[in-house]
């Protein structure tokens, strides 16, 4: 097994009283596996990507259970061995790309940047890999967006430039949170080939955090759906879609938007 | 809707860098907003929206043509919700400080248009003392909905501003825009590349495509019979429009 997650908790401790983000979080996945998370705006799915990619190592935050890749356990290692990890064993594409880009760094070098930390690459070899990562990611004239800051990009653009620094290593585990939020369809679509294809040529391992059923359906083989921290409904995404057991997953299947215009309501009617 | 022009382009290019670095990228933009109506704009991922958005407010300078802008004050819901609230305030700070510039001072009255404010959006009491910082993604960018709506502004402009929201949500913020517009004769423009969404709010619609407007029409004239390739690709690929 590659990722053991066991009775993993978040608190936060910022404010008077204490704030249990996630309780309980289990789960365990195999290398070259897919799963998706679901779950209500504030459920704990960011947090918990956080907590697994060993970024919440910071005041007033206390995470407990387990965290096991690969039999060592994340929450226990030192910053020198995460650091071994982080980029190379596993990667993250954020759910906000302006609060992960460094404004003042070049796109091309922050694409680049795990291969400058991990690999002996050439310069030449660094540049030739990142701009097929940023090709991967979709993005058009990739020699072009090279040498902008990421304030000079559109949103869908960043969103593309943090896919394409989560490959740049191919990772044995890659956590997406949301990761094509800003993206029309067509370029969703493509997305979500390009991450089925890495899957199965390099056994990259997916957990894909995502509010829309839809494309968790596309692209995964299991499913979490989780709700105030907790997880509350699992299985085969067939399953979990078409025989829905908790009340919020049926409420997000039967709410998906359809061709129909909404009227306004007066104040009385409500 | 009524005649009253809330915002008029006609047009209009727009720039961005100086000198050798300065590249054009919007096109030729022309377009009219009435009072109480919603505009979608969709369009390809880089085409200009965001950009169009910031020029009709006056926050992209470098700019050919015409514009004229008929409300005292306009709000814009940013697309990067982080980068536009204020990291060092409250929540509540955030809410209650238009209503303080506008000369209100009781505090519990503060508290009380902000606390409700925050309902709206499907939040909670307990977020108002949280700083942007201590939310979810989905949560943050409610708050900036909620932020441009207290502040009463005629015309609102919305960018992607549901996109991080699940389908419950996104229909509850969808309702309060429509609500609200009705109630007090709102104008928006509103971003989106989900095409489900725009059809549910929007009265018109324009498409963008490299800087340029390629197709604009009633909301059902166009996805009934689109011109554009880009907006037929677009229709087909949204499997939930049936
Ligand atoms: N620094 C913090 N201090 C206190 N609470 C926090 C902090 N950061 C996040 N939270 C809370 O933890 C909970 C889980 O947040 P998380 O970001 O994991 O949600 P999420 O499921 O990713 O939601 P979304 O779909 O909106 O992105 C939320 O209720 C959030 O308000
Ligand atoms: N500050 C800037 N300086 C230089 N170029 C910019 C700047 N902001 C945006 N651009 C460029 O302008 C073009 C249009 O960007 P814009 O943000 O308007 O696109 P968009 O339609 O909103 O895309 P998305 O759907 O991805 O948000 C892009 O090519 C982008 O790289
Ligand atoms: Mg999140
Ligand atoms: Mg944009």
């Amino acid at each position: 097994m590659m990722l053991n997650i066991e009775h993993l908790s978040i608190i936060f401790h910022d404010r008077e009283e204490p704030f249990t983000a996630v309780e309980d979080f289990n789960l365990q996945m195999d290398h070259g596996e897919i799963v998706g998370i679901v779950g209500e705006s504030g459920s704990g799915k960011s947090m918990t990507a956080h907590a697994i990619m060993g970024l919440l190592r910071r005041y007033a935050v206390e995470v407990t259970g387990k965290a096991k890749f690969d039999g060592a356990d994340i929450l226990k290692m030192d910053e020198k061995e995460l650091r071994r990890y982080q980029g190379v064993e596993m990667s993250i594409i954020f759910q906000e790309p302006m609060t992960s880009l460094d404004p003042t760094m070049r796109i091309g070098k922050q694409v680049e940047e795990a291969l400058l930390l991990h690999t002996k690459l050439t310069k030449e070899k660094r540049r030739e890999r990142a701009l097929e990562a940023m090709e991967l990611a979709e993005l058009d004239e990739p020699e072009k967006l090279y040498d902008l800051y990421p304030h000079e990009l559109s949103g869908g653009m960043r969103q593309r430039v943090m896919i394409a620094s989560a490959l740049v290593l191919s990772p044995h585990l890659l956590i997406a949170d949301e990761p094509t939020t800003a993206l029309d369809v067509t370029i969703q679509a493509q997305i979500l080939k390009t991450l089925k294809e890495i899957n199965k040529k390099e056994g990259t391992a997916i957990m894909f955090i995502s509010h829309d059923l839809g494309v968790v359906k596309a692209l995964c083989e299991r499913v979490i759906v989780m709700q105030h921290g907790h997880i509350v409904e699992e299985g085969p995404v067939d399953q979990v879609f078409y025989h829905p057991q908790h009340e919020y997953t049926k409420h997000l299947i039967e709410s998906r938007p359809t061709r129909r215009k909404l009227k306004g309501r007066k104040l009385d009617d409500e | 809707m009524t005649n009253e022009i809330i915002l008029h382009l006609g047009n209009v290019n727009s720039y961005y860098g100086r000198g050798k670095a300065r590249k054009q990228v919007l096109k030729n933009i022309s377009l009219t907003l009435h009072k109480g109506e919603v505009l979608g704009v969709v369009g390809e991922s880089g085409s200009g929206k965001s950009t169009l958005a910031k020029c009709a407010i006056g926050l992209v300078t470098d700019i050919e043509g015409e514009r004229k802008l008929n409300v005292e004050n306009s709000q814009m819901v940013f697309q990067d919700s982080y980068g536009s609230l204020n990291p060092a305030k409250t929540v509540g700070w955030i809410l209650e400080e238009p209503l303080r510039v506008r000369g209100l001072r009781d505090k519990k009255e503060l508290r009380r248009r902000a606390v409700e404010m925050l309902q709206t959006v499907g939040l909670e009491e307990e977020h108002y003392d949280r700083k942007p910082s201590q939310l979810s993604g989905g949560q943050r960018q409610r708050v900036s909905i909620a932020a441009s709506l207290i502040q009463g502004s005629k015309l609102i402009i919305l960018d992607e501003p549901v996109s991080a929201l699940d389908v419950t949500l996104q229909a509850q913020i969808l309702q309060l825009l429509v609500d609200l517009k009705e109630r007090l004769d709102l104008s928006y423009i509103f971003i989106s590349h989900d095409l489900a969404v725009v059809y549910q709010i929007c009265d018109r619609v324009m498409v963008m495509y490299h800087g340029e407007v390629v197709e604009q029409g009633d909301v059902d004239a166009v996805y009934d019979n689109p011109q554009h390739e880009y907006t037929k690709k677009l229709l087909e690929a949204s499997l939930s429009l049936g």
